[in-house]
């Protein structure tokens, strides 16, 4: 199990499009991936969980892989919440 | 006449009958399956029907309204294959042995409801989008068409409110405008309004009937107002309203995208001048090629304590993004003369013009300007930032400021926080002193930027505010053109460039004298931007 924690800069938070990128780049990973904001945890993999933990700007939140992929999956997540959120 | 007010989404002018949306009605009943493994596969084929109705809409959106609009339907998509989704809907089927109608319909409720109990009203404008998809599945389940209306006549929509898809696939060349009685300033509907161009008010709330229905009406999208059956004189100074608006719309449609060049070749620069982050709209909208002016007053002025690096930094990367590596100078702090702030704790003074404002006080109270140039250079990694500095009388003002350049930037690098090395550097042009220097201050920046209403003032030593003077007035004085030529040719010999970020920017009556002298950028208000565009065309 891998994971790193991340705050949220943009402005608008996981809002509708970004939590739509990251479940399609969620998906692309045999590993499971889960978004945990503070007690709430959420698979990453599907939409209305994610856009369900209402992530503002400004908010932490954990990202927790785990499967086969798991290293290649955290270092490419990693990134992405970098160039994307 | 009755006039009703809502929320404008975008601004413009609309003039014709209502045509009040109609939906196809169906009540969803409960009934009792047998065949639960048929049932469950008579919803597969429906949401399979649904996604790929879905795939066409995001081609046509992309079309029509851009790839970050149309993404809407990749979400929505992507909402009817969420497990989640599925999951509530396949276990109501089988533990319940009922129809797939039944299914769609309690889960889109239980949905919908998670995101209108959430705290954050964008959030909540999500319940929409559920609903909206939950109805595509449904509709194909009961076999009704997708209700989308056949429109002979051009028409005012009015509805409830209206769904993204709904949005979208009205036919385009028939819509005037739409009114509804719900709906966010957030609402994809909203924003592909504002992209489609057609004015939109929203918010009308109860007092939108549908007995309007057929009636003449106009939408005034500039204030958010719906005229149902208008007076004559209300249809008059909206007819000229719509008028002045198409011209704009029309000067845009001939000049968009179009270089701004002479007939004889000579190239310019015209960018827009904002004061706060909502200005960036505009700027966009009227098509300029940069950010000549963004004043960064507007975050002193509406805080009641100094703005913090994160707060200055936000806005700046925001506004970087927005122009999407178009050019924008900011200007820093230029606060003091008329414009104050209780918090920066500044003596009320004899003669506040000339006195203690803008790079004087960031020179003497380095620690508020230090904030401000950390914020800068962290935002300048975000897009095509350049720094100007206001108020410069002397060449060790400026090396002054570079020097606290570098001790920010050896900060920022000890603490590993990123930042962009090389940003463009210049300063305004606004005392007589900086145009008499400007031969030695250009060799020490990379752009002037001619601030043309201090630098009257302060040539022609008069006080704008003052109307006495007005006999003395000449806003075309050849002091001041003098002065303007003076630091063009010396920031060209050092190969600076100039610009004008002032009132006399948008005078279309100097333009031609300003080509004359070689300027390269001129900055002026967005409304101004278009005007001016085409005035350069038609110059020799």
């Amino acid at each position: 199990m891998k994971e790193f924690k991340y705050v949220v800069t943009d402005p608008e938070g996981i809002h509708a499009r970004p939590a739509g990128i990251l479940v399609k780049q969620a998906a692309g990973y045999q590993s499971s991936v889960k978004i945990t904001k503070g007690e709430k945890t959420a698979d990453a993999k599907r939409i209305f969980g994610v856009m369900g933990l209402g992530v503002k700007t400004g908010e932490e939140v954990t990202i927790t892989v785990e499967g086969a992929d798991e290293d290649t999956a955290i270092a490419e997540l990693e990134a992405f919440f970098k160039e994307n959120l | 006449m009755i006039t009703i007010s809502g929320k404008s989404v975008f601004g413009g002018v609309a003039i014709g009958k209502i045509m009040f949306y109609k939906r196809s009605e169906k009540s969803i009943k409960r009934t009792r399956v047998d065949d639960v493994d048929a049932e469950w596969q008579r919803f597969q084929d429906a949401k399979n029907i649904a996604v790929s109705q879905l795939k066409g809409l995001y081609d046509k959106a992309l079309e029509d309204v851009g790839e970050t609009n149309a993404m809407i339907f990749e979400i929505h998509q992507m909402m009817l294959e969420d497990l989640d989704y599925l999951e509530s809907i396949e276990n109501i089927i089988r533990t319940q042995a009922v129809n797939a109608e039944f299914a769609v319909a309690t889960t889109a409720d239980n949905f919908s409801q998670m995101f209108a109990a959430m705290d954050d009203a964008y959030m909540q404008g999500r319940a929409a989008d559920v609903k909206d998809v939950s109805e595509r599945v449904l509709d194909i389940l009961c076999g009704v068409d997708e209700g989308v209306q056949e429109m002979t006549e051009p028409r005012i929509i009015a509805a409830d409110d209206l769904a993204p898809s709904e949005t979208v696939q009205l036919d385009k060349e028939k819509v005037l405008g739409f009114a509804t009685m719900y709906g966010s300033a957030n609402s994809h509907t909203a924003i592909l309004a504002r992209t489609m161009n057609i004015p939109a008010v929203i918010g009308l709330g109860e007092s939108l009937l549908p007995e309007y229905d057929g009636k003449m009406a106009v939408i005034d999208g500039f204030t958010g107002t719906l005229y149902i059956e208008p007076d004559e004189e209300t249809m008059k100074v909206m007819q000229e309203k719509r008028a002045k608006d198409m011209e704009q719309k029309a000067l845009l449609e001939q000049l968009k995208g179009k270089e701004n060049v002479t007939k004889s070749g000579q190239k310019i620069n015209v960018y827009a001048n904002i004061g706060n982050v909502s200005d960036v709209g505009a700027v966009l909208k009227n098509d300029a090629g940069g950010i000549g002016l963004f004043r960064s007053e507007f975050l002193y002025l509406e805080n009641s304590d100094f703005p913090t690096e994160e707060q200055q930094f936000a806005v700046y990367k925001q506004v970087a993004e927005n122009m999407a590596g178009k050019k924008v100078i900011i200007r820093t702090l230029d606060i003091g003369a008329d414009k104050q702030v209780d918090y920066f704790g500044l003596d009320k003074e004899e003669n506040p013009a000339l006195g203690y404002r803008a790079i004087r006080i960031c020179l003497t109270r380095p620690e508020i300007f230090k904030t401000q140039l950390r914020a800068l250079y962290r935002a300048a990694v975000y897009g095509n930032i350049s720094i100007m500095f206001p108020m410069i009388i002397s060449v060790d003002e400026v090396r002054k400021i570079k020097k606290i350049i570098s001790e920010v930037k050896e900060e920022l690098k000890n603490e590993g926080i990123p930042f962009k090395e090389d940003v463009e550097l210049g300063i305004m042009i606004e005392t007589p002193a900086s145009v008499m220097m400007s031969r030695e201050l250009a060799k020490e920046v990379d752009f002037f930027s001619v601030g043309t209403n201090d630098l009257t003032q302060y040539t022609l030593a008069i006080d704008r505010q003052n109307s006495k003077l007005d006999a003395f007035y000449d806003p075309h004085h050849p002091a001041v053109l003098a002065m303007i030529k003076m630091a063009a040719e010396n920031a060209h010999a050092e190969g600076a460039w100039i610009g004008i970020c002032g009132e006399l920017g948008a005078d279309l009556e100097l333009t031609e004298e300003f080509l004359k002298m070689g300027l390269d950028e001129l900055s002026v208000s967005p409304a101004m931007v278009l005007p001016l565009r085409k005035r350069i065309r038609e110059c020799e």
